[in-house]
């Protein structure tokens, strides 16, 4: 087990957004979260990342718990974040973006290597590494985004939401990214709206609803659930 | 003299201001541009800079006019006052950030907006008047410990004092500049900066980066303080006003939160002050000078080099 929840509550000041949420990602898996607007999905992220801090229950990552550390205490034991709406440095260059990724790593020519590593996994942003971050399309920012979590060596990648925002080829190329990422040996947890391309690449997933895990299962599974057809998949269909 | 001769002393005057206010400037737009705070206490820390100054010359028995040092003694001692006042002034701001700001922002790391802003100006208040009740409210003579060597250029007056204040402003700003773009802890200041939130998922400590940024904005502004003293002979416990409000008008005039902005704003300053006063008079200085604020930002809202909006979505 990489990552678990054992009955999370977070809360914002009075507002109970996670609610006794349990959830728990092996090695090596792609997870998926799906849930509508205001589920807790963000929350699940920034419960992740330490950003908030649960008001009840234990996040355990690689067996010990980590709800009481720093964010950059779990940066270092191999959580890293693709953050919704990209959010990079958009006044730094794409090569100090880069870096910016390998912060808590030594500089040295492994770190090198590394980016050599993302530029060959995404040759567009080798082209684009003097220009600054800001300047870049969605798609373009989004590959940043993925490498500059890949610098930090994690073990976890948390993605939110990685296709909003992004043309529909973009969306394809990221996906078939992170089965390629996830190839190589990181697991892979993501929130995504898009469940008809979630499903498609997740081992698994869960599905939030209000705060409380309504459903969980295999993505085959949830790809032929009727109340997921109707709730999301209906709905992309719909709107593509 | 000619109009030539004259145009070209301002100049020199003109550049020796500009790289005091230039380093004052820095202070502002290195505190705004990390989280967007107006910290009118830098007035008054670069005021305490330039006291520690003078008594770091006096503690060398140096005062008033004397040419007691030459040589390297000399450096020595100018160079410690440069040191201590920078150091000094440095771990001032940082116990201003530490004690009174950190309390105010949010887990986030964002600025205490409007009541930071009303924190900085008491905390101005209070290091003002801890200098004028210890001190007393009388104009001190600030040690000039320097040997009157003169260059001429075009028949003005080139002091070696004004070479030797050119040559710290540019070190002062070439090495902040390299500090800030290249060095690791100089990225992270300018990703929190950026994006605190970002920045922090990156593993950056945020709370250091707002104190780097309070260390070296305040440590310049004592540097600052140390030129005032050498520059005009003397230092007062008014001085963090009337310079410091220029000096703030310098980073908004080159664009808030911009580093480059900041150097060219005071520089701009300075030439208007010494240029305007020689030409027009010295009365209209400061009209002149917030006129061509309010023109440049009516143009530009964001200054002349600044691309920060007025407040981040």
């Amino acid at each position: 087990m990489l990552l678990e929840f054992r009955d999370v509550d977070t809360y914002y000041g009075d507002l109970h957004v996670l609610k006794q949420v349990n959830y728990s990602i092996d090695n090596g898996e792609i997870v998926c979260l799906l849930g509508g607007n205001a589920s807790g999905k963000s929350t699940t992220m920034k419960t992740i990342m330490g950003v908030v801090r649960p008001k009840r229950g234990s996040v355990v990552f690689d067996g010990e718990p980590i709800e009481q550390l720093p964010t950059s205490e779990r940066v270092r034991r191999g959580i890293a974040p693709v953050l919704e709406a990209r959010r990079l440095f958009p006044r730094m260059t794409v090569y100090e973006n880069l870096e910016m990724g390998a912060y808590l790593r030594q500089p040295g020519p492994e770190l090198e290597e590394d980016i050599e590593r993302v530029y060959e996994l995404f040759p567009r942003v080798k082209e684009r590494r003097s220009q600054l971050a800001g300047t870049l399309s969605g798609g373009e920012q989004q590959m940043v985004a993925i490498g500059r979590a890949l610098m930090a060596r994690p073990r976890l990648i948390c993605m939110d939401e990685p296709s909003m925002g992004l043309a529909p080829i973009f969306v394809e190329q990221t996906f078939e990214i992170i089965q390629e990422i996830n190839r190589r040996g990181t697991t892979i947890f993501m929130v995504e709206q898009n469940a008809n391309m979630a499903l498609t690449v997740a081992h698994r997933a869960y599905v939030l609803q209000t705060g409380q895990v309504v459903l969980s299962g295999s993505a085959k599974e949830l790809r032929e659930n009727p109340l997921i057809r109707e709730a999301y998949l209906g709905e992309m269909q719909v709107a593509h | 003299m000619s109009e030539t001769t004259l145009v070209t002393q301002q100049v020199i005057n003109g550049l020796s201001l500009g790289g005091m206010y230039a380093l004052l400037a820095l202070g502002f737009t290195l505190v705004y541009g990390i989280i967007e705070l107006i910290n009118f206490a830098h007035f008054n820390v670069f005021m305490i800079g330039s006291f520690i100054g003078m008594w770091v010359l006096q503690a060398f028995g140096l005062s008033g006019q004397s040419v007691l040092l030459t040589g390297l003694p000399l450096i020595g001692a100018l160079l410690a006052a440069l040191v201590v006042s920078m150091f000094g002034s440095g771990v001032l701001g940082v116990a201003i950030e530490k004690y009174t700001l950190r309390p105010l922002r949010g887990a986030t790391g964002s600025a205490g907006g409007t009541i930071g802003m009303i924190t900085t100006i008491g905390v101005s208040y209070i290091l003002f008047n801890v200098i004028l009740l210890g001190f007393g409210a009388d104009t001190k003579n600030f040690p000039n410990p320097l040997p009157t060597i003169r260059f001429h250029v075009e028949g003005a007056n080139l002091d070696l004092r004004v070479i030797l204040i050119w040559v710290v402003s540019i070190v002062l700003m070439v090495g902040l500049w390299l500090f800030v773009q290249k060095s690791r802890l100089g990225k992270a200041m300018r990703a929190v900066a950026q994006d605190a939130e970002a920045a922090r998922m990156m593993g950056v400590d945020v709370d250091r980066a707002i104190i780097m940024a309070f260390f070296w904005g305040s440590a310049l502004a004592g540097a600052a303080g140390l030129i005032f003293g050498l520059y005009y002979n003397f230092t007062s416990f008014l001085i963090g006003y009337t310079a410091g409000l220029r000096a703030f008008t310098a980073a908004v005039l080159g664009g808030i939160g911009n580093i480059p902005g900041a150097m060219l704003g005071g520089l701009i300053i300075g030439l208007i002050e010494s240029l305007g006063g020689q030409f027009i008079a010295v009365k209209w200085t400061d009209v002149i000078i917030f006129a061509i604020l309010v023109f440049v930002l009516v143009l530009k809202p964001t200054g002349l080099l600044g691309t920060m909006a007025p407040s981040k979505s």
